[in-house]
């Protein structure tokens, strides 16, 4: 499967998603735009708080070719993070006392200079969280000591898992997904990520495999810790219920499945003001391979760059971001539906 | 095409209070009671309404607890299962009443 980009699709253009969606809401469901529903919930303009993450997408390439993906990531993707713009990075971060820095991709781990970066961020005294998409540990002889570096550098795994078993898994990340996802779990249980007393952190990620709300994410973090557990011998730390958000991908596979309508009306539908408070996009930075900053990582692949006068790593100035509003549109819908998501799971 | 069943009337079910609202009242407020998380997991009670769903062939039920269901993460495994659950009861029903039916035409032959 190659990218939307690749193929030459018309939703791999930011501005026809951003217009397909503008439609969708306010001219096909007449329902309210989402500036409009924040306005009702006395959330507009979504102000921000002190950032308390800092967030960088070290490249689109990646492995896997997941039919969700909201990155358009694969094989076929090679826009990566230079160095220089890495050093930038630091050199930003080192100005703040931001506690976390969350490296995601693609596959952050194929970028040839992760493992410096990492290197650099901790001594700079920060906690690194990296998304991995867990099959790169066995993709390739040269990753598979990554879960030893990650306890080496006590980097946080943070990784998608969106059923518990193979059939689920692997209808929405790709043939033989599961399987090696179970061999990598397996090798980082080995070396003491999610087992108790260690602190090395293994959280999974779960997200709806098709046009439906995530659940409770307790009982779905109880579901699964039984089943890896009984069937794998897998253990884990925590489970984050991520909604699935209508950009890119999934946007395609919402209108080419006839699901767009009423996944639209339904998150719309299920909008949560106290959700809606605890979006993750109010203490967060994004930055882009290319250095652009944004406020979270599904407005960076809408290229939906902060409302600041300051929009690139290389011209950093913490005081003068920390005065803008958080940039909305449509697609914010996902993240304030229900019980909420986050890159931390759910926000009410 | 006009037809008794228009999924579009499922969204409307909360509307039924416009003609009585007192029982709709204390209807939906069972109901949310009824599927709170209890001595039964909130998950399991949807796989129950799933099974139930079909026993009563309700086709407004069976959309709500496919959705309900997935969102809970069942597998579709587990709720096929809750199908034949209805189905095995419901076959059952039938069948047991074969004893009746043994019973009369034993009483009636020689």
């Amino acid at each position: 499967m190659k990218s939307l980009k690749a193929s030459g699709h018309q939703l791999a253009n930011v501005d026809v998603q951003l217009q397909t969606l503008q439609s969708e809401v306010a001219d096909t469901l007449q329902l309210p735009l989402f500036h409009e529903k924040l306005q009702t919930a006395g959330l507009f303009p979504l102000s921000t708080t002190e950032p308390a993450v800092f967030q960088i997408n070290l490249g689109k390439m990646c492995n896997q070719v997941c039919r969700h993906c909201h990155v358009d990531a694969g094989p076929d993707r090679k826009e990566i993070m230079t160095r220089e713009t890495m050093q930038a990075c630091l050199d930003a971060l080192a100005q703040t006392n931001i506690p976390t820095v969350d490296l995601t991709g693609g596959a952050p781990e194929m970028n040839p200079n992760f493992r410096w970066f990492v290197e650099e961020v901790r001594k700079l005294g920060r906690k690194v969280m990296v998304r991995c998409n867990l099959t790169i540990i066995v993709a390739n002889p040269k990753y598979n000591d990554l879960p030893d570096f990650f306890r080496q550098h006590e980097v946080e795994v943070v990784s998608s898992l969106p059923f518990y078993n193979a059939d689920k898994t692997d209808r929405q990340r790709g043939k033989g997904v599961f399987e090696d996802s179970v061999r990598a779990l397996r090798m980082l249980n080995a070396v003491g990520y999610g087992q108790p007393d260690t602190g090395l952190l293994l959280n999974l990620v779960y997200n709806p495999n098709g046009a439906f709300l995530p659940g409770p994410q307790e009982s779905l973090k109880r579901q699964f810790k039984r089943v890896l557990q009984d069937e794998f011998g897998i253990q884990f730390n925590d489970l984050y219920a991520i909604t699935n958000i209508p950009i890119s991908r999934f946007l395609d596979y919402l209108i080419s499945s006839g699901n767009y309508d009423g996944y639209m009306e339904k998150l719309v539908n299920a909008f949560n003001p106290v959700a809606a408070a605890g979006v993750m996009c109010r203490n967060t930075l994004s930055i882009s391979w290319d250095g652009f900053i944004y406020d979270c990582d599904f407005n960076q692949m809408l290229d939906l760059k902060v409302a600041s006068p300051v929009q690139h790593v290389q011209d950093f100035d913490l005081t003068t971001l920390n005065q803008r509003s958080v940039v909305i549109n449509q697609h914010c819908y996902g993240c304030t539906a229900g019980a909420g998501s986050s890159c931390g799971g759910t926000t009410a | 095409m006009q037809t008794y069943y228009n999924p579009e009337d499922l969204k409307k079910f909360g509307k039924i209070g416009e003609f009585q609202k007192e029982l709709a009242d204390k209807f939906f407020s069972y109901y949310g009671s009824v599927f709170a998380e209890g001595a039964l997991t909130a998950r399991e009670k949807s796989l129950i309404a799933l099974a139930v769903a079909h026993a009563v062939q309700c086709a407004y039920c069976i959309d709500a607890y496919t959705s309900d269901t997935l969102e809970k993460g069942c597998s579709e495994a587990e709720m096929m299962e809750a199908v034949h659950v209805a189905a095995a009861i419901r076959g059952g029903a039938s069948l047991v009443h074969g004893v009746q039916m043994m019973n009369k035409a034993k009483e009636l032959s020689m």
